[in-house]
């Protein structure tokens, strides 16, 4: 064991740290769920990866830098502390990408992954629809293979970022007579093809973060699809673990978050040391953002000395989002009367963007698995309990 | 970067362990409680000849020359035990004290202890108790900003009973006048010192008997039926298990940490420390609170095993530092003027 990070490391940081304070935006971008912020964020993705920023861990010849799980890490820190944009394309980098390195064919990864590099691309997922939620085995909406295409037709919904989004990445049943995890197939659809209906749903902010898609004989070129047909769910799985949930929401997200707690809690002292309760979950915070850090270098040290990650991934998931609600929770109590504050109002001095957050926090338990359903996982798959 | 334990310290683990739960069965802990001094000198014997006694006395002195960082995944098996013997006492704080005081009494004591002939107990006064020091050979013992080395014959012991059978717990009083053998700043030292390793003792000891009670909990709802199925089917019951997991999970880095901070002097190690031992004892806690639950009456039966291991989480809880004791270190390192936190601090200090 040794805690210290080498030269190389320390240079890395170093290196990504001078540009990032060169090249982050002096004011923050507006939402990505508004048209114009989308747009900057766009543009924000293509200056990230003409340092070659964009995704540090893949190869050099997509455009990344083939870094490691650890590299990966520093650079989130120095990212979320220089209060770099956030990423409009998480869905692409973050959950496609890792699927195109496994699955896709030369041509599927030579033709999608330097688009979504640099945000020319940018990607919605299509898995949930209407009946198919936490039951996501439930899809219904059908892809059926006409000679060289695929004709869709159905329904999905909460797709993020789709409104504006250029691509999705989507789970269709292509087997009309199979049932569950069987006969559904991966497929990557061009959201302005004829046929597709793309209606905004506006979240609890108001502003349309996700959305209904439509499919109406949607034809896509059969090279569309990611994997073999009928084996969607696993493709879909594959890259399900931790290293997918250590790259959506990595540490130092809520690391900064609990810093800006603490900042927030010495600002206010004299109103909430009042409440005995703040302190306490002021430290909490610290110390659970301190503990999730520390789990993840543990844990990626593991990963990169060959380790394998199993069912104990779904900790992750609950420890953070959960942590994320209750640091959250907290900001609005020492904000007290002012904590329902919009940002704008006249009297909102201070309030900053803990309002929005507290809002986002609430789907933290909810979006990429269900806490209950990560509850049920570990239950059963990590600590073998009877189904 | 390397967050990672060695090959030789995994094994070593996993060999300690293998001998701890052949050993240390809840039958051999309870045959224990019986006895007048609650221990097991051939268990003593056991675990003196291989080497454990001696694990982390310097190799000039006869012993391993082990770090806390060596020691703590082996201080995580005997908490998976509960085992009742000092063992973690000893190898975390008693002997790590005789080393720092050094001296004549290091070079006294430390053969020993290696040879599994002697038996050293530390005490501080914020424990209020002095643990197993009925069978001491050696009290080191704190008084205000002085340390003392005391024999038996210049104590007076008071036993206390615990709620856990399995610890023995004395006032000590010092009977004729000594002469310190470290005062002052010297002995302030030492006492952050020792907290500090006793401390951290117990948060691993913690995340063995939280990993326990879960063992246990989860085979017994395997194993028992209500309304013609598993109860741990159900899945209220899967999550009382699920919720202790996560919380587990997230303790153990921490404590792994702490080990190597105080095994490299690190200037951080009192809040790594604080940290560990919170973050453990707060996982073990719950385990017993979900683990008991899921018992059933059972689990609140004398003769179910599970108290074995519930009392000693809560015992350790609240020793070496409760919780106000470490979320008050922890509220001055980070609510400190200047304090480094966020992102990327985390290892700033290394
Ligand atoms: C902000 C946000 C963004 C999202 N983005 C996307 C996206 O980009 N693409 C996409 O495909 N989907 C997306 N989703 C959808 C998300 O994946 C689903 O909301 C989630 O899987 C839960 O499905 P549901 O909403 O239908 O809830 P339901 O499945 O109806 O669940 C409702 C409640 O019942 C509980 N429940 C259900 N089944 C069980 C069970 N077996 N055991 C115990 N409890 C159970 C759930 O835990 C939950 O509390 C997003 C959701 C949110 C909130």
């Amino acid at each position: 064991m040794d805690l210290a990070y080498t030269k190389k490391q320390q240079a890395f940081r170093a290196e990504i740290r001078a540009w990032l304070a060169a090249n982050v935006p002096a004011e923050p971008l507006q939402s990505f769920d508004t048209a114009e912020g989308f747009a900057r964020h766009r543009q924000w993705e293509a200056k990230l990866n003409e340092g070659r920023w964009g995704m540090v861990t893949w190869p050099v010849e997509f455009g990344g830098r083939g870094c490691d799980l650890i590299d990966w890490l520093v650079f989130e820190e120095e990212y979320y502390r220089a209060r770099a944009p956030l990423r409009v394309n998480q869905n692409g980098i973050f959950l496609l990408g890792p699927t195109l390195m496994e699955y896709g064919t030369a041509e599927q990864k030579a033709r999608i992954l330097p688009k979504m590099a640099c945000g020319e691309e940018v990607w919605a997922q299509g898995w949930s629809e209407p009946n198919a939620g936490s039951d996501m085995a439930a899809i219904r909406a059908r892809a059926d293979l006409r000679g060289d295409r695929y004709v869709i037709n159905g329904q999905k919904i909460w797709s993020t970022r789709a409104v504006w989004a250029d691509w999705l990445f989507g789970m269709f049943r292509t087997d009309p007579a199979s049932e569950r995890h069987r006969g559904l197939t991966f497929i990557l659809v061009p959201l302005d093809t004829p046929g597709i209906t793309v209606r905004p749903i506006p979240q609890l902010d108001g502003l349309p973060g996700f959305a209904e898609v439509f499919f109406d004989d949607v034809e896509v070129a059969v090279e569309n699809r990611l994997g073999d047909e009928g084996a969607g769910w696993q493709v879909a799985m594959a890259t399900a673990g931790f290293e997918r949930g250590l790259m959506l929401r990595s540490p130092a997200r809520f690391q900064e978050t609990a810093r800006r707690l603490v900042e927030l809690y010495r600002a206010n002292r004299a109103s909430a040391e009042g409440d005995p309760g703040v302190r306490d979950a002021v430290i909490r915070a610290w110390l659970d953002a301190e503990s999730y850090c520390l789990a993840t270098y543990q844990t990626a040290c593991r990963l990169g000395q060959g380790g394998k990650i199993g069912a104990e991934s779904s900790t992750n998931k609950i420890f953070w989002s959960e942590l994320d609600q209750n640091m959250h929770a907290t900001a609005m109590s020492i904000l007290g009367a002012r904590a329902e504050l919009l940002p704008h109002a006249p009297d909102a001095a201070g309030v900053g963007t803990w309002l929005d957050g507290w809002l986002f926090s609430q789907s933290g338990p909810i979006y990429a698995g269900t806490n209950e359903i990560q509850r049920n996982i570990i239950a059963e798959r990590m600590l073998g309990m009877p189904r | 970067m390397d967050f990672t334990f060695t090959e030789d310290q995994l094994l070593f683990q996993s060999s300690v362990r293998e001998f701890l739960t052949a050993e240390v069965t809840p039958a051999r802990i309870r045959a224990s409680w019986e006895t007048a001094g609650g221990r097991d000198p051939a268990l003593w014997r056991q675990l003196a000849d291989m080497g454990l006694a001696g694990l982390t006395v310097p190799e000039e002195f006869g012993g391993l020359g082990m770090s806390e960082l060596d020691f703590v995944l082996l201080a995580q098996e005997c908490g998976y035990v509960a085992l009742p013997e000092p063992l973690v006492h000893m190898a975390m704080v008693a002997v790590p004290l005789l080393r720092q005081v050094g001296g004549d009494l290091a070079a006294t004591w430390l053969p020993r202890i290696a040879a599994g002939e002697a038996k050293v107990v530390a005490g501080l006064e914020q424990n209020l108790l002095v643990e197993d020091a009925h069978i001491a050979d050696l009290l080191l013992l704190q008084r205000g900003d002085a340390w003392y080395a005391l024999s038996q014959g210049q104590v007076e012991l008071r036993h206390n009973e615990s709620v856990d059978p399995s610890r023995r717990l004395y006032a000590v009083d010092i009977k004729s006048g000594t002469d310190p053998i470290s005062s002052g700043d010297a002995a302030t030292a030492l006492t952050a010192a020792t907290l500090d390793r006793g401390a951290l003792g117990c948060a691993a000891q913690a995340l063995g008997l939280a990993q326990r009670m879960v063992d246990l909990a989860v085979a017994y709802s395997c194993d028992r039926q209500q309304f013609g199925k598993p109860i741990g089917s159900f899945q209220a019951v899967k999550h009382l298990m699920a919720n202790v997991a996560v919380r587990l999970e997230y303790a153990r880095a921490p404590v792994h940490r702490a080990a190597y901070s105080l095994a490299n002097n690190d200037p951080g190690a009192a809040r790594a420390v604080s940290h560990a031992k919170l973050a453990a004892c707060e996982a073990a806690n719950l385990a017993a609170k979900n683990s008991i639950q899921v018992h059933g009456a059972m689990g609140y039966t004398w003769e179910v095993d599970l108290h074995i291991y519930m009392k000693k989480a809560w015992a350790l809880a609240n020793t070496w530092g409760d919780a106000s004791f470490h979320k008050a270190r922890i509220a001055d390192a980070i609510f400190a003027d200047g304090a480094e936190l966020g992102a990327g601090a985390t290892f700033a200090e290394f």
